[in-house]
């Protein structure tokens, strides 16, 4: 069996008579994104600060690769915490300098590189983060998403192998709060670093999440995948996952994979056999010049909410299911009425533009080009609901592009 | 963390529990002090130690300029007044036995041995403490030196040294100056206003100090700026472990208390080297 990266053994915290955590037993495995997901105050910050060693355990044993923390020599705990990098719930950026010393920061003072090879590479993270016109902005001058930009590129600036993410996207609109998590998820596939990230963002954060931890009642009641999670029998359930799933659906206008699937079961008991239903999985593909992570998420929301807009009015309700996916069902339908309802659905969509009214200028950096794809498969009332989604998946053909300009998406 | 402290003990004036058992809390407050003293001692030590580590020069110019340049005005304005009412003060005095001409020679070693120093130290206090003092317990309470933890950069070498280490080289050099302009000070009053002869006050400031005079002024000056930055530094890098308040509140608290404590000891140390070089 793989050996975690990081591993709780009985953890027990308390500041003065509380107890925050109460015999933690958590693992954490390497080059995967792991979700410590909780009500505000549970205690999760406080475990990514025992991780990087800003707070230590009353009881019990943090391990790091099998080896407790507390008997590493200083020169392995040294490069123990050399690999980890934080991002802070706050931020933390130093308000008293700007945008392109806060991210240079970790390399001036802990590495020998040269001046130009420290411009370079904080150049090149300013870029990735779209920070370029804030370069010598001060924190205090930024918006909140910027400032959260800042953090990200000052996190993985010396390419750490952990990185931990303190509520990343708190305080960010659905949009932002998506290009964020894609952000964190392109960067771990391309550095390959093993995230943590504590997060309310559900079910956002189960696309980009190999596991969820589920800290509840100062303890962790569940370790698995979200798939897993979605089975899980438990008051946590009901008290975390519902609520934050019912404000999803306030802000994006898309149902949660797990209200979609209720959904989905209330409809199948209300029907008899022998009646279908049909699943259209749609797809959007970056162009390779595709733009910033805001245009694109913007771009997939306005989408979403058109698909959901059409589909509405004759029954059907959609989910999204990954950052770029989006599944729709129709309950009272089998393939040749889906595939007339797509045609009209495909020339209804053409030449059409949707989105914000109040647009602005239009600007080159903050356009982009999605090519959609769309597939569709029936079931029935014995199919798996998963085993349909990954046959229209299977079906998916180009359908059109949409193009993003500032607020407004052509099709 | 390289140093950490529990709380500070600062707990609000409790007249109850003092009426209740006056020896308890006396003694409570003794050994708070004395935690205090040796938390204070060991993080001056961390802070000398770090001081010479790599990369620390250009942050030490910095805060040079800071402590030391940006005080200058202050001092030579302070020091011009000073000596004037000094050479008011001695000429006043001095004119009624006939010894005049000794008014250079007191205001030059008033100025060398006691309020040089001295008062150099209590307005970089002022200026340059209070601020020490509230931009570290910002960055303490904000997360902000977490940040430098969790970036591998040690927060005292990056913060407190260098500050340490300015106020050494900032203190003798701006008691220097405010010798100097003291002394013209002293001129102005004596010698343009009052009528003394201008070579009278300049041969007696010659003749009575001597170099140990102007020696002991400095070591006076460096025992000061080491006093000074610590407490400064010390008050603002545990502001957010005070018991009697917190956030904002607690940085604007352990400003006064640096500046406060600062003084104070300012003013005892100077005794106790003063009867150590006499």
């Amino acid at each position: 069996m793989e050996t975690p990266l990081i591993e709780f053994k009985d953890v027990t915290k308390r500041f003065g008579e509380r107890t925050v955590l109460d015999r933690v037993n958590l693992q954490i495995y390497e080059g995967q994104v792991t979700t410590i997901i909780g009500l505000s105050g549970s205690g999760k910050s406080v475990m990514l600060k025992h991780i990087i060693g800003l707070l230590t355990p009353d009881e019990g044993t943090i391990l790091f690769r099998g080896r407790p923390i507390t008997g590493l020599k200083r020169a392995e705990m040294t490069a123990l915490f050399s690999q980890i990098s934080y991002m802070f719930q706050g931020n933390a950026l130093f308000d008293s300098l700007n945008v392109y010393d806060n991210i240079a920061l970790p390399l001036i003072e802990t590495t020998n590189l040269k001046k130009a090879e420290i411009d370079r590479r904080v150049m090149a993270r300013i870029e990735q983060t779209e920070l370029t016109e804030a370069v010598s902005k001060y924190p205090s001058e930024l918006s909140g998403g910027m400032q959260k930009r800042v953090a990200l590129a000052r996190a993985l600036i010396t390419d750490p192998q952990i990185v931990l993410f303190d509520e990343p996207t708190t305080g960010q609109d659905p949009v932002r709060k998506n290009a964020i998590l894609s952000m964190i998820a392109q960067y771990q596939r391309k550095l390959n670093f093993t995230a943590v990230l504590v997060s309310h963002e559900i079910p956002d954060v189960y696309f980009i999440s190999n596991r969820i931890l589920a800290l509840y009642d100062r303890r962790i009641v569940f370790q698995g995948t979200p798939e897993e999670l979605e089975n899980f029998d438990h008051p946590f359930m009901d008290e975390v996952i519902s609520s934050l799933e019912t404000l999803q659906k306030e802000l994006t206008g898309l149902y949660s994979r797990r209200q979609f699937k209720m959904l989905n079961h209330v409809q199948m008991k209300r029907r008899s056999v022998g009646e279908s239903y049909c699943i259209v999985a749609f797809k959007l593909h970056e162009s390779p010049r595709a733009a910033g992570f805001d245009a694109v998420q913007e771009a997939i929301r306005i989408f979403g909410l058109y698909i959901d807009r059409q589909f509405a009015v004759i029954g059907g309700f959609s989910t999204r299911r990954n950052s770029n996916e989006i599944i729709t069902m129709l309950p009272y339908s089998n393939f040749a009425e889906t595939q007339s309802v797509m045609e009209n659905f495909i020339s209804d969509f053409d030449r059409r533009t949707i989105g914000r009214d109040n647009t602005e200028k239009s600007d080159a950096d903050k356009s982009v080009e999605l090519t959609v794809v769309a597939g569709i498969a029936e079931g029935g009332v014995e199919s798996e609901i998963d085993a349909v989604i990954a046959r229209a998946k299977s079906q998916q053909k180009n359908i059109g592009r949409i193009h993003y300009v500032a607020g407004r998406v052509k099709i | 963390m390289a140093l950490t402290l529990k709380t500070q003990n600062n707990s609000k004036w409790q007249p109850g529990r003092f009426l209740a058992s006056p020896f308890s809390w006396i003694g409570r407050k003794v050994i708070a002090g004395v935690n205090n003293l040796g938390a204070a001692a060991i993080f001056l030590c961390l802070a000398l130690w770090q001081t010479f580590r790599r990369k620390q020069f250009i942050k030490i110019v910095r805060q040079v300029y800071y402590i030391g340049a940006r005080s200058i005005t202050i001092i030579m304005l302070v020091s011009l007044f000073t000596g004037m009412v000094l050479g008011l003060q001695a000429h006043h005095a001095l004119v009624q036995f006939g010894a005049e001409g000794a008014v250079g020679s007191l205001v030059a070693l008033s100025l060398i041995m006691e309020l040089g120093p001295v008062l150099t130290a209590i307005m970089i206090t002022a200026r340059a403490g209070s601020a020490i003092a509230a931009e570290i317990g910002i960055l303490r309470i904000s997360e902000q030196s977490d940040a430098l933890h969790t970036m591998r950069i040690n927060p005292i070498r990056y913060l407190v040294s260098p500050r340490i280490a300015a106020a050494v080289i900032s203190f003798p050099l701006l008691t220097a100056v405010f010798d100097l302009i003291g002394i013209l000070g002293g001129y102005i009053s004596g010698v343009m206003l009052l009528g003394l002869n201008a070579g009278v006050y300049w041969h007696s400031t010659q003749v009575y100090v001597v170099m140990s005079d102007i020696t002991n002024g400095f070591i006076k000056a460096v025992v000061f700026a080491v006093i000074v930055a610590t407490v400064c530094c010390y008050q603002g890098y545990f502001a957010h472990t005070r018991r009697d308040s917190h956030g904002a509140q607690a940085v604007g608290l352990s400003t006064t208390s640096a500046v406060v404590i600062s003084c104070v000891l300012i003013l005892v140390s100077d005794y106790v080297v003063t009867s150590l070089l006499i």
